[in-house]
């Protein structure tokens, strides 16, 4: 019978937890309503899609191709971030860049962010920091695969 | 002819009461239970781009409600599915009739109760009409034809007939106190001064029966800490095999059941709608005050007293919903057989006992 009254007290506890923070909020939201700024809110809540958080600053968002100077795509086309996809998304194709120093140029650079698990496997392997995941760009939904095949001038611009 | 009008509108206005608050307590429930978890909840519904914080998502969700597809599976019993829903949902709307809102109200040289029916078994009527609801249960079990769902439907009739046991005799000893079931007269005795400065509430005479039947009738809404016949994500519930407006009629039953409690609550335990010290012509303070309010006025709190009651326990009862997690079934019978049952027998024993002396 004690051990019954315990688990009743403990239970009429429960309730007064959730009605603490239903009345500690309540008075926040409707401090808000009335326009009374305060340092805490009454949610937790980031209203998504007109308030957004920032970014970690490591965050791995959509790849971009870095360029040299004179505006064409640093990558050599080595297929080291090719080859360590573990998606395999990444396509490359080289060409012969004229400039005996850089030898090749891709041709075609070809990410299907469909598959692509952002992994950022890719950056860590390229040797010319030519790729990098920092354009802080998340909202990739698209209605079609195509508009998720993202080629050498989307990856630049 | 004018006195059917005047029953006629007592009736519309009763039930478009009952229908309005079922509809905002949807959008209640979402919201409370937001707040409670530190979250705001559904606020995204709108029209031409005007969202008052989400007061249009219980119409979002009738318009979604309407445009499902009603499917009626091919195994069931046809004429029992469709009939279910609408024999659970009459059963609980009908016991608004029998709800006092308010004292008359004088129009001219006529006299109007602010109740539908004013019947003099009305406490009976209310809780005949409560336990004719499991028929919706049963029946909607029995003609989906699908084993989890008849399961379901027993677990809710054993369930509800098990209180149903209980909320009956947990009102005997209120039945002693007021010596009445005619629910007018039961608020009217409430009105009553006890030692001359405390209301002569239910919740005063009676606290013992007040607990009983409130944890009788949180089983008999069939909600979150009782919720064995629906138990929405595991164990399956009785209208599994309902989809679009029929399955809605069983929510809106839920929420109204919700409503009706808290009037029953609020017309036995709390008053009604007597406003502490207020008589037919003002406030008289126990201390000696008074303060003389014209009749409408007066009629006002009260019918304004009787809503903020029933919205109090209405919000009472969500925050007991999102706040304990289901009971197991053996739990369930052992609080309903074990523990309420007993405590009722007490209570009236309690009562005649000090009625006596």
């Amino acid at each position: 019978m004690i051990k019954a009254l315990g688990y009743f007290i403990e239970i009429i506890r429960g309730s007064v937890i959730t009605a603490r923070h239903f009345v500690v909020n309540m008075f926040f939201h409707i401090l808000k309503v009335l326009g009374i700024k305060t340092k805490r809110k009454g949610a937790v809540t980031i209203q998504y899609p007109e308030q957004k958080k920032e970014l970690a600053s490591r965050h791995r968002s959509l790849h971009r191709l870095t360029t040299r100077d004179d505006g064409k795509p640093r990558c050599v086309a080595c297929m080291l971030c090719a080859t360590v996809c573990p998606s395999e998304c990444i396509y490359v194709e080289a060409a012969e860049d004229p400039d005996p120093e850089i030898q090749k140029y891709p041709a075609k650079f070809i990410i299907d962010l469909s598959r692509c698990c952002f992994c950022g496997f890719c950056v860590e392997a390229c040797p010319e920091d030519a790729i990098r995941m920092d354009t802080g760009y998340i909202e990739l939904s698209k209605y079609s695969l195509q508009e998720l095949t993202y080629d050498l001038d989307k990856l630049i611009g | 002819m004018i006195e059917v009008l005047i029953v006629f509108i007592k009736i519309v206005c009763a039930l478009v009461w009952l229908l309005t608050l079922t509809l905002c307590l949807t959008w209640v429930e979402r919201k409370e239970s937001a707040v409670i978890q530190d979250r705001i909840g559904a606020n995204r519904a709108s029209i031409f781009g005007i969202r008052i914080i989400g007061l249009f998502q219980p119409f979002a969700d009738a318009i979604k409600m309407i445009f499902k597809e009603d499917f009626v599976p091919a195994f069931s019993r046809k004429f029992l599915h469709t009939l279910a829903p609408f024999l659970s949902f009459f059963f609980v709307a009908v016991t608004i009739s029998a709800i006092p809102f308010g004292d008359s109200l004088r129009v001219g040289a006529r006299t109007i109760s602010l109740q539908v029916l004013d019947i003099n078994v009305g406490l009976l009527f209310i809780l005949a009409m409560l336990s004719l609801g499991i028929y919706g249960i049963i029946i909607s079990g029995w003609a989906s034809n699908n084993k989890f769902s008849l399961i379901g439907g027993l677990r809710g009739t054993a369930q509800l007939i098990s209180y149903e046991v209980a909320l009956g005799l947990s009102l005997i000893g209120l039945i002693m106190v007021y010596p009445s079931l005619r629910l007018s007269s039961i608020v009217h005795y409430q009105g009553e001064l006890l030692f001359g400065f405390l209301p002569k509430w239910g919740i005063f005479l009676q606290p013992l029966g007040f607990i009983v039947f409130f944890f009788a009738a949180l089983a008999e809404t069939k909600r979150v800490p009782f919720d064995l016949p629906e138990g929405e994500s595991e164990i399956i519930g009785f209208f599994t095999e309902y989809s679009g407006l029929k399955w809605g009629l069983f929510m809106m039953t839920d929420f109204m059941e919700v409503i009706i409690v808290s009037t029953l609550l609020t017309t036995f335990f709390f008053g009604g709608w007597q406003v502490p010290w207020l008589a037919a012509d003002g406030f008289n303070f126990p201390w000696g005050g008074e303060w003389l309010l014209p009749h409408a006025v007066v009629v006002l709190f009260q019918v304004a007293a009787f809503n903020i009651k029933v919205f109090f326990f209405c919000w009472l009862q969500i925050l007991i919903r999102w706040t304990y997690p289901r009971f197991r079934y053996d739990q369930v019978m052992d609080l309903g057989w074990k523990l309420l049952v007993p405590l009722s027998l007490v209570n009236i024993v309690g009562t005649g006992i000090l009625m006596t002396i």
